[in-house]
């Protein structure tokens, strides 16, 4: 039976490990590809209220983001400390609004500029007056999806 | 037989296995979705257009004052109430004839609403009221409407209209869509959202 006995003789052949790195970082480039990340720097506060009758915002691309809140202290000696809006990574106007949409609207897919939405972070601490015109800005430029984006947890305690 | 020292295990590959982990992982982290309570805001208006008459007690006016206190029919109220107010008000079902609801289960009060379909919330609130306090009260308010949708989709079909909403999402529900959607809307003819938010007062 010998003959069926595994050869003893010689060292294991090292596996050749020159191909890992590549491995990695075909998987690493993918990933970086695939990944979508749209974070805004934030220049003012943003401590969102609580609420529990809420929907997820899953499609990522199809939202626009409007901030709004107080200046954070770094910003404070520049912009002041009222309520604030800010769109991409700026301070901007309530007149700042419609053309923020339009091009927004110009960069979505053409048939789903009709299912973008607008998602309205704003400060607990805000004003309502700022929010309602902001509102009315979104009406006017028929962008009517919006959502009051909160964190969630019971709305008695905001 | 012969002792022999055991082969040495190429060690090289670890930090390739290490990063392959790490990526892994730093994909596998799901970034913290938002979520928000979505709302339709109304169409642009003409200057010119009438509103629509509408019955004192089919409106249901909820008003947020500067100090950011409630009022509820000019009476103030706890917001751990609103939403049990709502519900009242809205599956009251005081009408008779043509107006009448035959699945509300309310007090059938003939002061109240006469129907979810003519029921409408209005709610005002100031300038200077807080964007959190508005967050509450807009939360109870769906929250009054979405216990209304469950009750009656618990009652027609059996399961709450949360989980009906989320079966449709759901790529892999096994049952026929296209009913699905019917009876979503069925239920939400019955308890249409009718929120009206007047411009803040100045």
């Amino acid at each position: 039976m010998s003959k069926f006995k595994k050869k003893k003789s010689g060292d294991l052949p090292a596996i050749s490990t020159a191909s890992l790195p590549d491995i990695v970082f075909m998987l690493l480039f993918f990933f970086m590809v695939a990944t979508v990340m749209r974070q805004n720097t934030l220049m003012i506060e943003n401590r969102l209220p609580v609420a529990d009758q809420v929907e997820k915002l899953d499609k990522k691309g199809l939202i626009m983001y409007i901030y709004a809140g107080k200046p954070s202290s770094r910003y404070r000696s520049s912009a002041g400390n009222q309520a604030r809006i800010q769109l991409n990574d700026k301070f901007a106007d309530l007149s700042d609004v419609k053309p923020f949409v339009l091009a927004e609207r110009a960069e979505a897919r053409e048939e789903l500029v009709n299912s973008l939405i607008t998602a309205l972070k704003v400060d607990g601490e805000t004003n309502m007056g700022l929010v309602g015109d902001i509102k009315k800005e979104l009406r006017e430029v028929q962008a009517l999806k919006i959502n009051y984006t909160t964190r969630v947890g019971n709305a008695l305690d905001n | 037989m012969a002792r022999r020292a055991a082969p040495e295990v190429n060690a090289g590959s670890m930090a390739d296995i290490a990063f392959l982990l790490l990526i892994f992982f730093l994909v596998t982290t799901t970034i913290e979705t938002d979520n928000g309570i979505s709302r339709k805001l109304p169409p642009p208006q003409e200057d010119n257009v009438e509103p629509p008459i509408l019955k004192e007690k089919n409106i249901f006016v909820v008003e947020l004052n500067k100090n950011n206190d409630l009022l509820v029919e000019e009476s103030p109220m706890e917001l751990k109430d609103l939403r049990e107010a709502a519900i009242k008000f809205l599956d009251n079902g005081g009408g008779s004839g043509a107006d009448a609801c035959n699945y509300c289960q309310g007090a059938r009060s003939p002061s109240s609403s006469d129907n979810p379909t003519k029921a409408v919330i209005s709610l005002r609130n100031n300038r200077e009221t807080n964007y959190a306090s508005y967050i509450a009260v807009q939360n109870e308010l769906v929250a009054a409407y979405t216990t209304l949708r469950n009750r009656e989709a618990e009652r027609l079909f059996g399961k709450s209209f949360v989980q009906m909403e989320k079966d449709l999402k759901d790529v892999n529900y096994s049952g026929n869509k296209e009913k699905l959607k019917e009876d979503i809307k069925k239920i939400q003819f019955f308890f249409p959202e009718k929120l009206s938010e007047a411009e803040p007062k100045k």
